[in-house]
């Protein structure tokens, strides 16, 4: 039986990844998961210098869910580097650094410091709706998606995923525009922008008032945008949103992903990883699968 | 390895102490490692509520292998804890935070203060440092006559009482106690409300004594990865380096010196 996916020329041993911001760079997830078990741990966002984030409260439950609006707080590239490269190597798993910026040439700085660094992939987040500059600003529409992919494939020494926002019309045109600019594979999705209000106090819950929607109330949406983008474009699709189960997983698969990442369900379940890439393999036996490629993309039409 | 886990525990028994106010004892693994000011998370069992909801452990008892918990209901997560039965099984994530640095009270006078639902964790405090040779004045803010936990915590230290409505003890807070019966303490630990929080750090600034608090905020993870429940602090940390501790990880219990709050 074969778990194993390629992307971009790089091999995953299975095709469950965690999925940024999520997972912070592993550390804290390590007293619960063996990282050896898993295809791809994918970082926290990582800026070019510390930025320190949006003020508590961050995060908020929902009904099936949670809001969150962290604000991309992370140590800078230069911590990173030392500190969270070195952790991750010491696993067999692949690595991929999520990047963030305000301005182009934020990005274009940490995807060049991490050129020389021993890492697998990057991700380019291109799609987080809590902060104010940056990030989102370069997602959402079709000719800025683009022209940041363009620049950063020029300078990136890795393969890059470009991750997308699901707050656009027509998640396929992103999709294509990314591929178009020379992307090697795209993620989604990233959060849906929410918002929720106390009503005793009669007033946001979140400081930022509105923060990003995950968990299992955002899989149906994730599902069909993957299916969609999938359809849209020749390069891989890592898919996310929602999944907290092999089943889960395996509907994201048939949807068209070639790999798939567990979220917000780590602060559910911080066995979540490991429990999906064994069911991934308890499916793949019970239906007699014998390379999980005829998963990909395969739902019938 | 912080030996974190992921267990199933069964409910031992449960009341009500006051309105609003349950208290539970849990048949859990948990209390081998538990202690003093560390929190457990407790998962709802609806579905719609999926994240663990952090609460101070109130009282370990390692020979039962059971942790006590006194929580307040707060919303849709804990009043379902507050119908479970006897015998029903929980899931539990633990033990989470650092604790209260009872190392540094041993062997001197030691001022608990607990404010309202930062009471209960003050009484396994309280066990823990009358048995490291401290001496003990538990100073506890209540909103009225209400006064859960009281007789536990008298068997462990001098407990002086102050309620907002004057129907029990002084009428006032914490730090009014602290003044009106001129209680004198090496070292400070508490947990309760901010507004109380902030003025323990300032009154412990002035008087130049030692003092630790437990912070409280909205959690998601509460093992350090998410980044949702963080607090400023004076030092620049080793973890984030843009002086934001995380309570769950960092904390919840903080030198007050270290924080701005």
């Amino acid at each position: 039986m074969n778990t194993k996916v390629e992307i971009a020329g790089v091999e995953f041993k299975n095709p469950v990844m965690t999925a940024s911001g999520t997972f912070g760079s592993g550390v804290e997830y390590s007293d619960f998961v063996d990282l050896n078990k898993l295809g791809a741990v994918v970082t926290k966002g990582v800026a070019n210098v510390p930025w320190p984030g949006n003020p508590v409260p961050r995060v908020a439950e929902t009904y099936g869910g949670m809001l969150n609006a962290i604000g991309l707080q992370n140590p800078g590239i230069d911590v990173f580097v030392e500190r969270d490269i070195p952790f991750l190597k010491q696993y067999d798993t692949k690595i991929i650094v999520n990047v963030c910026g305000k301005s182009v040439e934020d990005y274009l700085e940490v995807v060049e410091r991490l050129g020389d660094t021993q890492i697998d992939m990057l991700e380019i987040n291109v799609s987080c709706p809590n902060v104010k500059e940056g990030a989102i600003a370069f997602g959402q529409k079709a000719e800025s998606l683009y022209d940041i992919t363009s620049q950063i494939k020029a300078k990136a020494r890795q393969p890059v995923i470009m991750k997308l926002s699901p707050n656009v019309t027509d998640i396929g045109e992103m999709a294509k525009a990314a591929e178009a600019a020379g992307a090697d594979a795209v993620s989604l999705i990233n959060t849906l922008t929410g918002m929720k209000i106390d009503i005793h106090k009669r007033a946001f819950v979140l400081a930022n008032k509105t923060g990003g929607l995950s968990g299992p109330a955002i899989k149906p949406v994730a599902v069909r945008m993957v299916y969609q983008a999938s359809h849209a474009v020749k390069i891989p699709v890592i898919g996310m949103g929602g999944i907290a189960s092999a089943e889960d997983a395996i509907e994201f698969l048939l949807a068209g992903a070639s790999a798939v990442a567990v979220g917000a369900m780590n602060f559910v379940n911080p066995y979540a990883t490991m429990e999906v890439a064994e069911g991934i393999e308890a499916y793949m036996k019970k239906y007699q699968i014998e390379d999980i490629s005829e998963l990909i993309g395969g739902v019938k039409e | 390895m912080s030996g974190k886990r992921k267990v199933r525990a069964r409910v031992l028994h449960q009341k009500m102490i006051a309105p609003d106010i349950y208290d539970m004892w849990l048949s859990t693994d948990l209390a081998k490692t538990a202690g003093a000011g560390q929190f457990i998370g407790v998962y709802p069992k609806d579905k719609a509520h999926l994240l663990p909801r952090p609460i101070s452990i109130c009282e370990v008892d390692r020979e039962k292998n059971a942790l006590r918990i006194v929580y307040r209901i707060a919303g849709a997560g804990t009043a379902e804890f507050a119908t479970w039965e006897t015998g029903q099984e929980a899931e539990l994530l633990g033990v989470l935070g650092n604790g209260f640095p009872v190392d540094q009270g041993q062997k001197k006078k030691v001022a608990l203060m607990g404010g309202g639902i930062g009471i209960p964790p003050m009484l396994q405090l309280a066990k823990q440092l009358k048995a490291a040779d401290s001496e003990v004045a538990i100073v506890l803010g209540y909103r009225d006559g209400q006064l859960f936990l009281k007789e536990d915590l008298e068997k462990h230290g001098t407990v002086y009482i102050a309620t907002e409505d004057g129907s029990a003890g002084i009428r006032g807070n914490v730090l009014n106690v602290m003044n009106e019966e001129q209680i004198k303490a090496d070292v400070i630990m508490a947990c309760g409300p901010m507004p109380m929080l902030r003025a323990i750090k300032s009154y412990a600034e002035d008087e130049q004594i030692e003092a630790y608090i437990s912070l409280e905020e909205r959690m998601a993870c509460g093992v350090g990865a998410c980044l949702g429940c963080v607090c400023k602090t004076t030092h620049k940390d080793a973890h984030s380096h843009v002086n934001n501790a995380r309570i769950c990880t960092d904390g919840p219990v903080f030198d007050v010196r270290e924080v701005e709050i």
